[in-house]
């Protein structure tokens, strides 16, 4: 299993748009894929449970992901996560 | 009896129809036993595989009629079928409990839609929407019943519901749908946002008095004003009629000029542009006619978060704002902080007279490592649009001067780093403080351009605070000693082959576009709201004519005098 802790630059925090490209990317992976926010976890595979995490600008979001190509789907979510959004 | 209700305007225009009024009833499933949980599942499973390709036929027709961006949502809506948290969680009921499919999906979605509606973000808050939108939609394929009333009207109307949801929305036939008003929902709501670039009026948010409207009922709508009209009488009936008939060729006038440049009608070109304090501003601009950002304030960054923004967060936010513009030019001022705007977290030192304090370029020349930062972030973005920068506050030389030294230092630094920054970026001040204005010659030959502030420039000039109501009425834009002070600026700047902006309130106010235009001003810049209706006034300018006007003005003896004088002429001019 891979983890890493990132910040939410979008000023407008980890909404609608960016939720649909993360999980997106995320279905697209084998491994399972679990996002912490504010001591909540869900599955990084479902757009429904992202949203309701509410993920502000600022917060931090812990990866946990575990299973084939782990590694590369670290990297590729991450930097979903950091990266400034519509 | 006629009956007024209000609401917000969510999307203008005026409509007088009868009412259609959408029964906000849900069918509630009751909860049965079965017998095969496989081929309930399998029921299921067949009712959102309809469900799925009716969405996508919405989809691809709201793509054509509505463009990629708005039919986003539907795909959202797909992506809502797919989710396993969903679909998953209702398989898992209807086989571990062994109940119906329409009971195990009203739980599952009604769990979610209650997660969301409790949210603080009044964004996550509408996605609710969504869900009971493509939840309700494969209620009905359950069901074996027709989806939506609305696909089908027929006859004029103007509908009355306690929601629309984005289908709903989608699928209103605009051939006999005048309007909608609802009973929920803000400016930013799914259904307002539909109705603006469906270009039909909304009102929404008119509170639960309108269930209480029975069916064809006639109504007008008023969503300039966000005003409604249950069974008016003939007078109103005409008078609103009458005003539907001039708005609609406005706006028809209007419309025609969003991608226009902006001309006098002697042949002078000129730019509006707009100012933003978001980045979520910036589509609107776009959307209004916008020939760039001719003020982007900076400091939603910096406010209502504990700590200082690091590099990286500046320099995504300015990134993204260029990107978006470009080629379009994007004005960015530096941190203009103090004053009347506190940085908590800064701990700055109580001031006796903070707008005379150090504010702004003071305190960033002041705190260097603070200001590098923004410098450092502004210049990696510009590799990425038309960057402008823009330092406030200036009062002598020395500032401008300092302010560029440090911004050439950061500039080295991340050239020898081998980082990308554009050769072409453009510097510029405020004129707010007078001393800047009069001696406007001193400071041009060292910067690009001027963007004049007028709200500081006033208070300034006049030594009235802004928020002192008492001194109020020194608040007076066109009084000759501001003329005056944006005359000597423009000359200083034409000198040098600099152009001029405003960005103060006074470069949108329809009475002092014509002073200024004949001042010679180059770039205007305002709230979006006012850019086409400013481009249509200019048009209807004469530049040379306006420019003797304003020479006048000058000589005149008070903001009275020159008010009615511009009256006057306009009347004139525009019978």
């Amino acid at each position: 299993m891979v983890s890493q802790t990132f910040t939410i630059l979008n000023p407008t925090g980890f909404h609608v748009r960016p939720t649909k490209t993360f999980v997106q990317t995320a279905s697209a992976f084998p491994c399972k894929i679990n996002v912490i926010n504010k001591g909540k976890k869900v599955n990084g595979k479902s757009s429904l449970s992202m949203l309701t995490l509410g993920i502000a600008a600022n917060e931090e979001v812990t990866l946990e992901i575990d299973g084939e190509q782990e590694q590369q789907a670290l990297e590729t979510l991450g930097k979903l996560l950091t990266e400034i959004h519509e | 009896m006629t009956r007024t209700l209000t609401g917000i305007g969510a999307s203008p225009g005026i409509a007088i129809a009868r009412a259609f009024t959408l029964s906000s009833e849900r069918y509630l499933p009751e909860k049965t036993a079965i017998a095969d949980a496989k081929r309930e599942i399998g029921r299921f499973r067949e009712a959102v595989a309809v469900a799925g390709s009716e969405i996508e036929a919405i989809r691809a027709s709201a793509e054509a009629k509505l463009g990629a961006g708005k039919a986003e949502i539907f795909e959202g809506h797909l992506m809502i079928l797919e989710d396993p948290d969903f679909i998953d969680a209702i398989e898992d009921k209807i086989g571990e409990e062994a109940i119906n499919a329409e009971f195990a999906l009203h739980e599952v979605s009604q769990s979610f839609v209650e997660l969301l509606q409790s949210m603080e973000d009044e964004l996550l808050r509408g996605r609710a929407v969504d869900i009971e939108d493509v939840s309700s939609r494969i209620m009905s394929r359950l069901r074996g019943v027709p989806h939506s009333d609305l696909a089908n009207l027929t006859e004029e109307c103007v509908i009355i519901a306690r929601d629309l949801t984005p289908s709903d929305t989608a699928q209103l036939n605009l051939d006999v749908v005048r309007g909608f008003i609802t009973e929920v929902g803000s400016r930013t709501s799914h259904s307002a946002i539909m109705a603006r670039s469906l270009e039909i009026p909304a009102i929404v948010g008119a509170g639960a008095s309108v269930r209480d409207i029975p069916g064809r009922t006639l109504v007008v709508m008023d969503a300039n004003e966000g005003l409604i009209l249950f069974n008016p009488n003939d007078e109103q009936l005409e008078a609103y009629r009458e005003k539907k008939r001039t708005d609609d060729l406005r706006r028809a006038e209007l419309a025609q000029l969003k991608d226009r440049p902006t001309v006098s009608r002697d042949g002078k070109r000129v730019e509006l542009a707009a100012n933003i304090g978001k980045l979520e501003d910036i589509q609107r601009a776009l959307d209004s006619g916008a020939e760039g950002i001719g003020l982007f304030r900076t400091e939603f960054l910096y406010m209502g978060r504990g700590t200082l923004p690091s590099e990286e967060e500046q320099f995504a936010s300015y990134k993204y704002a260029l990107e978006k513009m470009n080629p379009k030019p994007v004005v960015i001022r530096t941190l203009d902080i103090g004053g009347d705007k506190e940085l908590p977290y800064m701990e700055l030192p109580k001031e006796a007279n903070p707008f005379l304090g150090q504010r702004a370029l003071r305190l960033c020349l002041d705190r260097p490592d603070l200001f590098r930062t923004q410098l450092r972030a502004l210049l990696r973005a510009s590799a990425y649009g038309n960057l402008k920068i823009m330092f406030p506050m200036i009062a002598v030389l020395e500032e401008l001067l300092d302010a560029k030294k440090l911004l050439e230092e950061e500039r080295a630094k991340l050239l020898a780093e081998g980082v990308r920054v554009s050769d072409k970026i453009e510097i510029g001040m405020m004129v707010e403080v007078p001393s800047a204005a009069v001696s406007a010659d001193l400071f041009a030959p060292e910067v690009d351009f001027f963007s004049i502030g007028t709200n500081d420039l006033i208070q300034y000039t006049m030594a009235a605070d802004r928020m002192n109501e008492t001194v109020s009425y020194l608040y007076q834009p066109w009084h000759p000693s501001l003329l005056r002070l944006i005359r000597l600026v423009i000359q200083a700047a034409e000198k040098e082959g600099k152009w001029v902006g405003m960005c103060g309130e006074m470069a949108g106010d329809p009475n002092a576009i014509p002073l200024l235009l004949g001042l010679g001003l180059h770039e205007f810049s305002m709230s979006a709201g006012s850019i086409l209706s400013s481009r249509e006034l200019i048009g209807q300018l004469n530049r040379a004519e306006w420019s003797d006007h304003a020479i006048r003005a000058l000589g005149m003896r008070g903001t009275r005098e020159i008010t009615q004088y511009v009256q006057s002429i306009r009347n004139g001019v525009t019978g």
